[in-house]
C-alpha cells in the first residue's frame, strides 16, 4: 500500500511530464482522440464532450497547463502521504524493480528517513503545482516553449523521489544524474541571455564532479563489500582511514550539491535565472536531497561515525553559515539574496548534523537522536520557509518585472494578501519565536548546550563557540530579512513599474504561497506534531529517540529533560494575545484619542522624495564596514563637477560591487590550471601527420618491449 | 489544581508588578543622573505623568505609514511583557519561566526589535532608516556575546530554565566563580549596549548623527508613543533583573508564603536600585563613543564571555 503510494508519486509526476509533450501536438491529440471515438462509439458522452471541449483550439494551452500541473499537484500529495504513512506506521518496504540491466535489477527500500524526505517533496511540490499555472501563464511565447518547462519539471521532481526509494547504488546514481541532468535543463530554460548559459553550465560541471565524487565514495565501500546493492554496503567493514576517505568523498559530493562553503557557487548563479517555482524546488527540496544523500551515507551505509567527521561538518558548517548569510547581506537581487540564503541555512544543518556526529562517536546515542532530530526538523523548516520566500519573489517579479531589491519600495499598500505571506516567510528565516525556524534552532542550541557530557577538552570549547556563531548567524539573519521586507514593502516607491504594481489576481499563485505561510505558522505553535515524526526516523535510523520522549506533548517541548529546557509555544501565543489585546483595549476605550493622520516631519524643509529613503546599500553599510575583510568590495564615488571654478557638484556616481572571496581564491587557480594543462598537452598534437606516425611508432615498439 | 492555579496567580501578579514598577526605574535612574550632575531632578513619577499624557493625546501618523507601523507598539510591548513573565522577578519556580526559557528570552527580544526595525522603515524618511540600520547592527553583535555569558551559566547550572538555573545557584551558596565573573562583565556591556544607553546610545537626545533608538520611533506620538517607551523600560528593568538574580539571587522567593514573598519584593527593589546607581555614575563618568567603535566594544563583551565559557571548562567542570 505504501509502496504503490510511493510509485504513484513517482509515476504521476513522469506523467506530468509527458503530458506536457503534447503542448505542440494539438493536431495528433485531435486525430487521437478521433480514434479514440471512431474505436468506441458508446463511449461515456459526457468525457467526450469534456475532451472535445479541451481539444479547443483557444482553451487548449490553458486547459494542457493546467492539467499538467494538477498531475504534479496529485504527485505531490501522494507522496507527502506516502511519507506519512511510512513515518506514522515506521515500517520498512522492499522491493525489486525488473529495469535496468537483466542482471541488475534495482532495489527499492522505503523507510522513515525517505518517507521524512518524501514528506517535504510532497508540500513543496504540492505548493508549486497551485503556484505553477499562474506564473508559467508569462512564459506564453515560442522562445520559451512549455513543453520543455513542463517536461524537465516533471522529470526532476520524479528524479528526486526515485533517488529516495534507491537501495543500491546504481539505481541511485541514475536517478541523482536524473535529477541534475533535468535541473541543468530548467535553469537553462531562457537560455537568450548569457548570464544563463553560464549559471546552468556552472551548475552541470558542479553536478557532475559532485557526482564523481559519489560514485568513488560508493566505489570505495564497495571495494569492502560484496555487490552494490545498499545492504551489502551497510556490511562492508571498512578500516577507519578507508571510511574517512568515504566520507570526504561523500561530503565533496553532496556537499557541492548541498552548496556548503566553499562549493557553494553555483546556487547564487543557477537560482537567480531558474523561473521562480523551479528555484523554490531547487532551493527547498533539492538541497535537501543532497543531504538525505549525506544522512544515508555516512549515518546508515558507513555506520560507525567518528567524531572527527563531526568536527569537520561542525567547522564546514558554521563557515557556511556566516558566510553565506554574511553575503546573502549584500545582495540587491533578491533571488540572488535568498540562494545565498540557502547556503547559510544548509550550513547550520551541517553544524547540528556534525554535533549529531560528534555525541554519537563519543557513546552519547540519545544527545545523537537530538542533533539529527535537529538537524531534520531544520531542514524541514527551511524547505517551507525558503519555498515560500522563492514563491513570494516570483510574484513579486511577476508584478513589478524585477528583482532588484533596491528598485523596489512601498509594496504593502499595493500588494496587501502577498504582504502578509511574505511577512510570514521573513519572520520563519529570521527565527523569531512562535514561528517554525525558531523551533529547529532552539533545538540546536539545546543539543550544542549537552556539551558537557564530552570529555574532550578541545570539544567542550569548540561548541560553544560554534553555537556563538550560530546566534551571530541568527541575528545577522534577522538583520537580513528586516532589510529584505523593509526595501520591498515600505517606504516609498522606487521606481515606476512598482508604482503601477498591483496585487496578484491569479488565486493559485496565492493559494500556494498561503499554504506554506499556514504551514510555518502551524509547526511554529505546535512543533510537537512534527517532531514526533522526525522522533521515529531518528529511533529507526539510530536505534535511539528523544532523550526525554514523555515531554513531546502537543503543549511542550522538551527534549532532555523538564528539568533542563522547555518551551510552550501554544502558552506563549495565549500569553501575547493577552498581552496584546489587554492593551489594544484599554488604550483605544477613549473615542477622542481616534488616530489622526497628517504629513511625515520631513524637518520643515518640503518634500520628502523616495530617494531620500535608505537604500539596499545604505542599510547594510555598517556591517559592510565592520566585516570588511568578508568580501571583496569595490567602491568608487565620482563626482560631475562644474561651474567656474569647477567646485560644484552637478551629480554623483556611487559605484559599489560586492564579489565573493571563493573565485580569486579556489575557482581561478583551478581554471588556470586545467588551461595550463590543456595546453601542455595541446602541445604534442602538432595537426602533422608525421608526428602522428611517429607516435604510432612508439608506442608500438614500447609495446613490443613491454611484451617481450 | 488549587496548587497551580494559586501558582498561576502569582505568576500573573508578578508579572503585572513588574510592568508597573519598570517605570518608577527610570525614573530612579533619572533622578540619580540629575542628582549627580547637578541638576534639579523631576518627581520619580515623572515617567507615570508622561505615558499618562501620551495615551490621552492623539496619536498623528504619517500619511506614509502601513499597518506594519500601527501594529509594531502592540507587538514590541506584548514581547517584552512576555519576557517580563520569563524572568523570576520575586519568586522562583513559577509555572510561566517553565513556558519558555532563556533562549526564548532572547527570541522575544529579537521579535520586538524586528518589528521596531520594520517600523522605523515604513514611513520612508531617512532617519527611520538609519535607526534602523544601526540597531540591528548592534543588537546582531550583541546578540552572540549575550549568548555566550548565558551559556556559560547554563552550563554552569546544566539548565535553560531561569528559574532552575537561579535555584542552583542558590543552592551553590556564595561560591567566587571566575567564569561568573567575566559572564557578569559581558552581560553588563551588553546590557548596556542593547537598551540603548550611554556610551552606545543616549536616549536622552535627538542628535542626528548619534541617535539609534530615538531615529526609528520619530514618527511615533500618543498611544503608540507611550507602548514603545514603556516596552524601553521595561527592556532596562527586564536586563536590570536578570542581572540582579543570576548573579546576586539572595533574596528571592522560594516559597509562596506571603512573608517570603514580601522578601521578595523588597530585595528586589534594593538590588535594582544599586544597579541604577552604578548606571547613573557610569553615564555620568563616561562619554558617548562614535558608531563605528561600538563593534570594539562588542566584541570586548564576546571576548569576556568567551573567557568566561573557557574558564567554566577549563577551571571549574566537574570532571
Amino acid at each position: 500500500m505504501i509502496l504503490v503510494l510511493a510509485y504513484g508519486a513517482v509515476l504521476l509526476s513522469f506523467a506530468s511530464g509527458l503530458l506536457a509533450l503534447l503542448m505542440n501536438q494539438r493536431q495528433a491529440a485531435l486525430e487521437f482522440s478521433q480514434f479514440i471515438n471512431e474505436k468506441f462509439p458508446g463511449g461515456n458522452q459526457c468525457c467526450r464532450a469534456l475532451l472535445a471541449n479541451c481539444l479547443e483550439e483557444k482553451k487548449f494551452p490553458d486547459r494542457l497547463r493546467k492539467a499538467v500541473f494538477v498531475l504534479l499537484g496529485l504527485s505531490g500529495v501522494f507522496a507527502t502521504l506516502a511519507g506519512l504513512s511510512v513515518l506514522l506506521s515506521q515500517q520498512v518496504v522492499t522491493d525489486q524493480l525488473g529495469l535496468g540491466l537483466p542482471w541488475l535489477p534495482w532495489h527499492v527500500r522505503f523507510d522513515c528517513l525517505s518517507g521524512f524526505f518524501f514528506l517535504i517533496i510532497g508540500i513543496a511540490v504540492s505548493a508549486v503545482s497551485l503556484y505553477g499555472p499562474g506564473y508559467v501563464n508569462s512564459y506564453n511565447d515560442s522562445q520559451h516553449p512549455f513543453a520543455v518547462l513542463g517536461l524537465f519539471t516533471g522529470l526532476f521532481v520524479a528524479g528526486m523521489l526515485l533517488v529516495l526509494l534507491a537501495d543500491d547504488a546504481f539505481f541511485f546514481m541514475i536517478a541523482w544524474e536524473l535529477m541534475s541532468v533535468a535541473s541543468y535543463f530548467l535553469v537553462a530554460f531562457q537560455h537568450e541571455n548569457s548570464a544563463n548559459r553560464r549559471a546552468a553550465f556552472i551548475y552541470l560541471l558542479m553536478a557532475e564532479v559532485g557526482a564523481l565524487a559519489i560514485i568513488l565514495g560508493f566505489g570505495v565501500l564497495a571495494s569492502f563489500s560484496n555487490g552494490f546493492t545498499f545492504d551489502a554496503l551497510r556490511e562492508a567493514h571498512l578500516s577507519s582511514t578507508w571510511a574517512s576517505i568515504a566520507f570526504m568523498l561523500a561530503l565533496l559530493g553532496f556537499g557541492m550539491k548541498a552548496g556548503i562553503v566553499p562549493v557553494h557557487v553555483w546556487l547564487p548563479e543557477a537560482h537567480p535565472v531558474a523561473p521562480s517555482h523551479i528555484s523554490a524546488l531547487m532551493s527547498g527540496v533539492m538541497l535537501k536531497v543532497a543531504l538525505y544523500g549525506l544522512i544515508r551515507f555516512c549515518f546508515d551505509l558507513l555506520g560507525d561515525v567518528q567524531w572527527q567527521w563531526g568536527v569537520v561538518l561542525l567547522i564546514l558548517g558554521t563557515v557556511s553559515a556566516l558566510g553565506g548569510i554574511l553575503y546573502a547581506m549584500m545582495q540587491a537581487n533578491l533571488k540572488r539574496l535568498l540562494a545565498y540564503s540557502s547556503v547559510e541555512n544548509i550550513g547550520i544543518i551541517f553544524m547540528v548534523l556534525g554535533l549529531s556526529m560528534i555525541f554519537m562517536a563519543n557513546g552519547h546515542p540519545k544527545l545523537a537522536a537530538l542533533g539529527l532530530l535537529a538537524a531534520l526538523l531544520h531542514a524541514f523548516n527551511h524547505a517551507l520557509f525558503k519555498n515560500l520566500l522563492f514563491l513570494g519573489a516570483g510574484i513579486l517579479h511577476h508584478q513589478t518585472h524585477q528583482l532588484n531589491i533596491d528598485m523596489m519600495g512601498g509594496l504593502i499598500k499595493k500588494m496587501p494578501k502577498t504582504s502578509v505571506l511574505f511577512l510570514i516567510g521573513c519572520m520563519s528565516i529570521s527565527s523569531l519565536p512562535l514561528f517554525n525556524g525558531f523551533v529547529s534552532e532552539w533545538l540546536a542550541f539545546q543539543t550544542a548546550l549537552q556539551v558537557d557530557v564530552l570529555d574532550n577538552g578541545v570539544l567542550r570549547s569548540l561548541i560553544p563557540v560554534a553555537a556563538a556563531a550560530l546566534a551571530l548567524t541568527a541575528a545577522l539573519a534577522a538583520a537580513c530579512f528586516v532589510k529584505v521586507y523593509g526595501m520591498i514593502f515600505l517606504g516609498q516607491s522606487r521606481s515606476h513599474y512598482c508604482d503601477k504594481a498591483h496585487e496578484i489576481q491569479d488565486k493559485g499563485m496565492l493559494a500556494g504561497s498561503a499554504l506554506l505561510a499556514a504551514l510555518c505558522f502551524v509547526f511554529g505553535v505546535f512543533p510537537g506534531l512534527i517532531i514526533s515524526l522526525i522522533n521515529n526516523v531518528a529511533g529507526q535510523l539510530l536505534g535511539e529517540t528523544l532523550p526525554n520522549e514523555g515531554a513531546l506533548g502537543w503543549l511542550w517541548l522538551a527534549p532532555v529533560s523538564s528539568a533542563q529546557a522547555s518551551y510552550a509555544p501554544p502558552l506563549v501565543l495565549i500569553g501575547a494575545l493577552l498581552a496584546a489585546g489587554i492593551c489594544f483595549w484599554f488604550l483605544r476605550r477613549n473615542p477622542s484619542t481616534v488616530m489622526r493622520r497628517a504629513e511625515t516631519w520631513d524637518c520643515g524643509y518640503g518634500g520628502l522624495t523616495p530617494k531620500m529613503q535608505y537604500s539596499c546599500s545604505a542599510f547594510t553599510m555598517p556591517f559592510r564596514r565592520i566585516f570588511s575583510k568578508v568580501w571583496i568590495i569595490d567602491e568608487q564615488i565620482k563626482k560631475d563637477m562644474q561651474g567656474a571654478m569647477n567646485q560644484d557638484v552637478a551629480a554623483v556616481h556611487y559605484h559599489l560591487e560586492v564579489s565573493d572571496h571563493t573565485w580569486p581564491l579556489l575557482y581561478q587557480p583551478i581554471e588556470r590550471a586545467v588551461n595550463l594543462t590543456a595546453a601542455t598537452v595541446g602541445r604534442i598534437q602538432t595537426g602533422n601527420i608525421r608526428t602522428y606516425l611517429g607516435y604510432s611508432f612508439a608506442t608500438l615498439i614500447l609495446m613490443l618491449w613491454v611484451i617481450s | 489544581m488549587g496548587d497551580q492555579l494559586m501558582n498561576w496567580l502569582i505568576a500573573i501578579l508578578q508579572t503585572a508588578l513588574f510592568v508597573a514598577l519598570a517605570p518608577l526605574l527610570a525614573g530612579w535612574l533619572k533622578w540619580c543622573k540629575c542628582y549627580l550632575q547637578n541638576r534639579r531632578a523631576p518627581s520619580l513619577l515623572q515617567p507615570y505623568r508622561d505615558l499618562l499624557k501620551l495615551t490621552n493625546k492623539q496619536p498623528v501618523v504619517a500619511e506614509q505609514a502601513s499597518w506594519i507601523f500601527l501594529i509594531a507598539p502592540y507587538i514590541i510591548f506584548s514581547a517584552t511583557v512576555l519576557a517580563a513573565t520569563v524572568v523570576p522577578f520575586i519568586a522562583v519556580d513559577l509555572p510561566t519561566s517553565a513556558s519558555a526559557d532563556v533562549i526564548v528570552l532572547v527570541g522575544f527580544f529579537a521579535f520586538a526589535r524586528f518589528f521596531l526595525a520594520l517600523a522605523g522603515l515604513d514611513i520612508g524618511t531617512a532617519f527611520g532608516g538609519m535607526g534602523s540600520s544601526r540597531e540591528m547592527t548592534i543588537s546582531s553583535l550583541a546578540e552572540p556575546a549575550m549568548l555566550m555569558a548565558i551559556f556559560t551559566l547554563t552550563m554552569t547550572a546544566s539548565t535553560t530554565n531561569l528559574s532552575f538555573a537561579i535555584t542552583h545557584v542558590l543552592n551553590e551558596g556564595l561560591v567566587l566563580r571566575p567564569s561568573f565573573v567575566f559572564a557578569l562583565s559581558a552581560l553588563v556591556l551588553v546590557a548596556i549596549a542593547e537598551t540603548g544607553r550611554i556610551p552606545v546610545d543616549n536616549p536622552a537626545t535627538h542628535l542626528e548623527l548619534t541617535m539609534i533608538h530615538e531615529a526609528m520611533i520619530l514618527e511615533y506620538s500618543g498611544r503608540h508613543l507611550a507602548l514603545i517607551e514603556w516596552a524601553s523600560q521595561l527592556k532596562l528593568m527586564l536586563y536590570g533583573v536578570l542581572i540582579a538574580n543570576i548573579f546576586f539571587p539572595w533574596g528571592i522567593a522560594e516559597a509562596f508564603s506571603a512573608e517570603a514573598l514580601g522578601y521578595g519584593v523588597l530585595a528586589i527593589v534594593g538590588k535594582l536600585a544599586i544597579l541604577a546607581v552604578f548606571l547613573a555614575i557610569a553615564e555620568t563618568l563616561v562619554a558617548k563613543m562614535r558608531l563605528f567603535r561600538v563593534q570594539e566594544y562588542l566584541s570586548f563583551a564576546y571576548l569576556l564571555g568567551l573567557l568566561g565559557m573557557l574558564s567554566h571548562i577549563i577551571l571549574e567542570a566537574s570532571r
